[in-house]
């Protein structure tokens, strides 16, 4: 299963470098260069330390902020999820604020946290923060009813119930919502990191784009892409670890 | 309130769901008692209130008129003394059986031997399943984790809630007799609802008939020979089936019992 994961992901890239290169051809190397070129430059720009300190930055502020969304986030939705009567009483403030496109708050959230880290990973967790708290409420919302009953005639407490049926249950459904959560977390870290930053793989790749360097461009997009990659796999791992039964 | 001679009594016990104007009225002046190491089957068509009726008496559904009394306890939520089997199992999906058979000792604090663990496990042949998900087991494995974990928790008072209606006959026959011998070997008492008339019949030494009608009991019979592995190829059990059949058909006409 591992190997074929793998065996997977390398004939993807295969498939695709082939697609890019043809790409290139066409489009001419000026505009798209070609996958030899940019991989010349990555194998230069892994061995400088400004490569890494930027990577450095981009995964720290992704992995800070789909943290701080986790933690607001989850245990609101469980709560949400078992309590209809909370659920009344805060459904109409989530549908209001959900379809608020949360970028254009941009400019409040760093006048009010600054133009540091703070103010990036706030943006970034407020952004994913309503769809991870949906799909944990929703995930709840589908507890069998039984299940409930059944806990409660074993003697759980409210602990237990939180313990035992309500986390489990909503597992699932918070991994594929961190998964779908991190293409957003990286496309909205891409825009922050354009605008008000000193360092960042956003800023190392505007930069290269101002200088009509593609290939370091390019170099910019395989490691903003790698980083989700790595966090998307990461909670894949997280999730078959720790809902083994869902995958049995 | 004085020491009752039985185990569970219920007196005018009823039901309404939702407010306002429209109130679905579900059970209406319901009473029956339980005494010790006895059995009792409710039966009766969908919709009659049996499930509601058995949540009431678990302590997991509040009633909206009337009164449980367990022993010298007015059941007021789930108590100790008492364990439930739901038709569906109520087995936690993400827990192995090893887990989930001990999860009620567990939220007790009831000490479980492991000689009587393996007790229970050989009784109900669920020895070699503890590594396994509820959903890689059979509804007749299932249900058996679902006994075991109520037999560990040592109740006087065992509620069934349809436990066998989603399993084929064999195995259905196989578990009521499973039953029966942890009936007999435990001492505890047990009501189990059920639709099924045949299975009333052979489990129940006394039959709650409900009545659709007057979302009440229509009828209680009495079964005394029921409870035993042997009953089923009893004359009584043939005739006591077509009674019960005749009662449920006809509910507002009286036979003579056979």
């Amino acid at each position: 299963m591992k190997n074929s994961r793998w065996l997977d992901y390398a004939l993807t890239i295969i498939v695709l470098t082939i697609l890019w290169y043809g790409a290139s051809l066409l489009l001419g190397s000026q505009l798209l260069p070609d996958p030899l070129s940019v991989l010349r430059r990555l194998l230069h720009a892994v061995r400088e330390e400004a490569f890494w300190e930027h990577t450095a930055v981009s995964a720290w502020r992704l992995i800070a902020a789909l943290a701080l969304a986790f933690m607001t986030a989850v245990p609101f939705g469980l709560v949400l999820g078992s309590n209809e009567r909370l659920d009344r009483i805060f459904a109409p403030l989530i549908y209001l604020s959900y379809p608020i496109p949360k970028i254009v708050l941009l400019p409040i959230i760093l006048m009010l946290f600054g133009l540091g880290d703070l103010g990036k990973i706030i943006l970034i967790s407020l952004i994913i923060f309503f769809q991870l708290l949906i799909t944990t409420r929703d995930a709840v919302r589908s507890l069998d009813r039984e299940v409930v009953y059944a806990l409660q005639s074993l003697g759980g407490n409210r602990w237990h119930f939180y313990r035992h049926v309500v986390w489990p249950v909503a597992l699932p459904g918070i991994f594929t919502s961190l998964r779908i959560s991190t293409g957003t977390a990286v496309a909205v870290l891409f825009f922050v990191e354009s605008i008000s930053t000193s360092r960042g793989l956003g800023l190392y790749l505007i930069d290269a784009w101002g200088r009509a360097d593609y290939t370091t461009m390019f170099v910019g997009i395989i490691a903003l892409s790698a980083i989700g990659i790595v966090l998307y796999e990461a909670f894949d791992v997280m999730e078959r670890r720790l809902c083994a039964w869902k995958n049995l | 309130m004085a020491s009752s001679p039985d185990l569970l009594a219920v007196t005018g016990l009823g039901k309404t769901f939702g407010p306002g104007a429209h109130p679905k009225v579900v059970l209406k002046d319901v009473h029956f008692h339980v005494g010790y190491n006895d059995s009792l089957a409710i039966v009766g068509p969908s919709g009659c209130g049996k499930t509601t009726l058995l949540l009431m008496a678990a302590g997991l559904l509040p009633p909206t008129t009337g009164e449980i009394h367990l022993e010298d306890e007015t059941i007021q939520g789930p108590s100790r003394k008492m364990a439930v089997v739901f038709q569906a199992y109520g087995l936690f999906p993400w827990k192995r059986v090893a887990e989930n058979i001990l999860l009620g000792a567990q939220f007790q604090k009831i000490h479980v031997s492991q000689e009587a663990l393996t007790a229970i496990k050989r009784e109900l042949d669920i020895e070699n399943l503890d590594h396994l998900y509820p959903h890689q087991l059979s509804g007749g494995q299932r249900q058996r984790v679902a006994l075991a974990r109520a037999m560990l928790l040592r109740p006087s008072l065992l509620l069934l809630d349809e436990p066998f209606a989603a399993l084929d006959l064999i195995t259905r026959e196989h578990l009521q007799e499973h039953l029966l011998i942890l009936f007999k070997k435990r001492k505890f008492s047990f009501v189990i609802v059920t639709h099924n008339i045949e299975e009333a019949v052979f489990l129940g030494r006394r039959i709650v008939i409900m009545d659709p009608d007057t979302h009440g009991i229509g009828e209680i019979i009495d079964n005394p020979n029921a409870g035993t592995t042997g009953f089923r190829t009893a004359p009584d059990y043939f005739s006591k089936n077509m009674t019960l059949r005749h009662l449920i058909e006809h509910p507002h006409e009286k036979q003579p019992l056979a």
